[in-house]
């Protein structure tokens, strides 16, 4: 069986790699995407930790994180193509009507 | 051999309900074939050009309320595995989830969302209220 | 209905009854059929709050993950208010902007639903789809003026950080699952009570991604970069909403979860609340006196109350608990009403919120004029309003329990703030209009009436708060 250290770190550096995504990323989508990374790399947490601990309350929990990055993804997408409608760019950098 | 009766019964009834929505649309439906609509593969615009072309914005908002949607069937399953032990309460409160879920449905349906229909006719739509069936 | 295992949550399920409502009536609405949704709302509202008032000092639970105490109940109470306010502060907005009404109210109601979820939630995951709740509901608020790109663009800055903070806050729930077995808050408190865990590094990770997700949320520094622009986007009303109800119910939150689960490690989190209490205070106050737009001075002014707010999280002896509830109470009336003055001024094409704008507002609108100087003075800590009974009771919580520093550093902050502040009433008062007067909108009486209604609250809790700090101590003697 795979000790519980491995998924630890696996989830750790799909936290990191999403989280540098939305720093270093220059599309609005390409940034939603690293926010989903994120938050499946807590899913992988969740399930290892149930797993271990040997309760299935980490899987119950990964479902509703799943729903709720669900309607963060919609919700996200939504307000992306009402700013593509004013800006015609997807470039973080041109979005500057507001001091950043 | 008994063991297997269940999935007998859950394979007829699948095929079943298949063959009878099937049948049903093709009773039912309105037939209006286009070229477009006869190609062999069909999804709403043409099948072959330019990758990077434009998509209408109605692509996203369906993609978006499919998704919504879609993704609550994730509680179905837990739902439907400890269907026994949750008895009438377990019942209870996936109805009230769907029932809220429903309004955001009837919701999403009377604003015209759904539509693929040009804006004028969705409004028309809207202001008669449903059209009633053909 | 009472005495079961509902009994807790059925405040938010007055308000989330509500919102549905208002989802079906806009759904069923003809074209150009006026429809009271507004009034729904408040209706629901008004039902939250009368079931607080009779679940008061009962204690109930519901499924162990909701706890209807007084900590509880009483900001609930808070966020009935903010709701109850903002929606009378609204009819004219919407008029105005020509906002789509039926979305508007549904999503505010869901939103309170979200807060008045967070503040009583026993259990870290359902802090976390409260939050999310609550979240998801502003930022699409945030922009509701589709039209305006600044609306827009602020709804999307405030999205990306929103995700993007309550994925580390998720991590953080995460490891203290790991570690504790639990989400439960009780049970997280009682297992780290019991064993000495203090050597182990991934309980210090899980506090600081807990501390980092709550700190994006209530704007402290340095993770406040999204707030002056998400509150000088939206619409003027729905800054006063967020910046008072998101906050109340991430500060209830924030001490439920500090104060019971991770009171063990105390040691470990004051200082560092300490020091984003300090940060808080100096930066709000400082660049806010830099500004020259009025929604973004009252964002950075925001910024600052948030940090008092955390200096009596530092100094969490008994006035100090106490001090929190009350001034969240204090803070949330003020700033609401000085941001409904603010969009009530609005019109549809200029939204008059740069300081000049206000110049000469005495002479062409001497009600308005006096009810902003009664706010503004109020959320300058000067006696004989709210803010300066709420100030006052935050500092000498932090001198009792022995943080000199940032009693001083709040007093001093204090005085700053006051002198910007007080820019805005000498322009409405002194200066004359150079050049046209800006178009105004015509006011509304339901407007009026909301800001009458917090003025009074302001001068009231300002010369008679016993009665009202009273039940803040009774709140929080049922916890902690």
């Amino acid at each position: 069986m795979i000790p519980l250290d491995h998924y630890l770190i696996v989830s750790a550096i799909l936290f990191a790699i999403g989280t540098a995504g939305v720093f270093l990323r220059k599309n609005l989508i390409t940034i939603l995407l690293s926010i989903e990374i994120m938050l499946n790399a807590v899913n992988l947490t969740f399930v290892a930790f149930g797993r271990s601990l040997g309760t299935v309350d980490g899987q119950i929990i990964t479902f509703f994180v799943m729903t709720v990055a669900a309607a963060e993804a919609a919700v996200g997408l939504a307000i992306i193509i009402a700013l593509y409608r004013h800006r015609e760019s997807l470039n973080p950098d041109t979005f500057s009507s507001l001091k950043w | 051999m008994d063991g297997w009766l269940g999935v007998l019964i859950m394979l007829v009834l699948g095929v079943g309900f298949a063959a009878v929505m099937i049948g049903l649309s093709v009773l039912l439906g309105p037939k209006n074939p286009t070229p477009e609509k006869l190609a062999p593969y069909e999804c709403g615009m043409p099948a072959v050009g330019d990758a990077r072309e434009r998509h209408s914005v109605k692509f996203y908002l369906v993609a978006m309320i499919f998704l919504l949607f879609d993704i609550e069937i994730a509680f179905l399953y837990p739902w439907a595995v400890a269907l026994r032990d949750l008895g009438w309460p377990g019942l209870m409160q996936i109805v009230t989830f769907f029932m809220i879920l429903s309004v955001g449905y009837l919701y999403v349906w009377r604003k015209g969302a759904l539509d693929w229909a040009p804006a004028a006719r969705a409004r028309n739509a809207l202001r008669r209220g449903p059209r009633k069936a053909a | 209905m009472f005495n079961s295992s509902f009994d807790a949550v059925v405040p938010m399920l007055c308000v989330t009854l509500a919102a549905l409502a208002a989802m079906g009536a806009e759904a069923f609405r003809a074209r150009d059929e006026k429809m009271p949704i507004g009034g729904l709302g408040i209706i629901g509202l008004v039902g939250a709050g009368v079931a607080c008032a009779l679940l008061w000092n009962r204690n109930t639970s519901s499924f162990g993950v909701i706890v209807a105490d007084n900590f509880g109940l009483f900001v609930t109470m808070v966020l009935v208010i903010v709701g109850i306010l903002t929606i009378m502060f609204s009819s004219q907005v919407l008029e105005v902007d020509n906002l789509p009404r039926g979305e508007y109210y549904a999503l505010l109601l869901f939103g309170i639903a979200g807060m008045m979820m967070m503040a009583t939630a026993n259990d870290l995951l359902v802090v976390f789809i409260s939050l999310e709740i609550l979240s998801l509901a502003v930022y699409v608020l945030t922009g509701i003026r589709r039209d305006d790109p600044r609306s827009t663009e602020a709804a999307f800055k405030y999205f990306l950080l929103g995700a993007f903070s309550s994925a580390f806050f998720l991590y953080g729930i995460a490891f203290t699952y790991g570690l504790t077995g639990s989400t439960r808050l009780d049970r997280i408190g009682a297992f780290l009570a019991a064993q000495s865990m203090s050597d182990n590094p991934l309980i210090l990770v899980a506090l600081g991604l807990l501390l980092v997700g709550f700190a994006f949320k209530i704007s402290a520094v340095p993770f406040h970069m999204w707030t002056p622009d998400a509150y000088e986007g939206a619409p003027a009303i729905v800054t006063g909403f967020m910046s008072t109800g998101v906050k109340a119910a991430a500060f209830a939150a924030f001490a439920r979860v500090f104060l019971s689960a991770f009171e063990p490690f105390s040691q470990q989190w004051v200082p560092v609340i300490w020091v984003l209490a300090a940060a808080t205070m100096i930066l709000g106050t400082v660049v806010g006196v830099a500004q020259s737009n009025l929604k973004r001075m009252l964002a950075y002014s925001s910024i600052a109350h948030g940090g008092y707010l955390l200096v009596g999280l530092v100094a969490a002896n008994q006035i100090g608990k106490a001090a929190i509830l009350f001034y969240l109470l204090a803070y949330a009336i003020t700033n609401l009403a000085a941001f409904g003055v603010i969009a009530m001024l609005a019109s549809s094409n200029d939204e008059n919120e740069e300081l000049r704008d206000y110049k000469g507002l005495w002479h062409t609108h001497p009600a308005l004029a006096a009810m902003m100087t009664v706010c503004l003075l109020s959320l300058g800590g000067l006696p004989p309003t709210v803010g300066f009974v709420g100030k006052w009771y935050i500092f000498s919580a932090a001198v009792s329990s022995g943080y000199y520093g940032l009693a001083v550093i709040g007093m001093l902050t204090s005085v700053v703030s006051v002198f910007f502040y007080l820019r805005v009433v000498v322009m409405m008062y002194m200066s004359e209009r150079e050049g046209p007067e800006p178009v105004r909108p015509r006011i509304a009486r339901m407007g009026m009436v909301a800001l009458t209604l917090s003025v009074i609250l302001i001068f009231y809790l300002g010369i008679l708060p016993t009665r009202v700090l009273d039940y803040a101590a009774e709140s929080i003697a049922t916890i902690f």
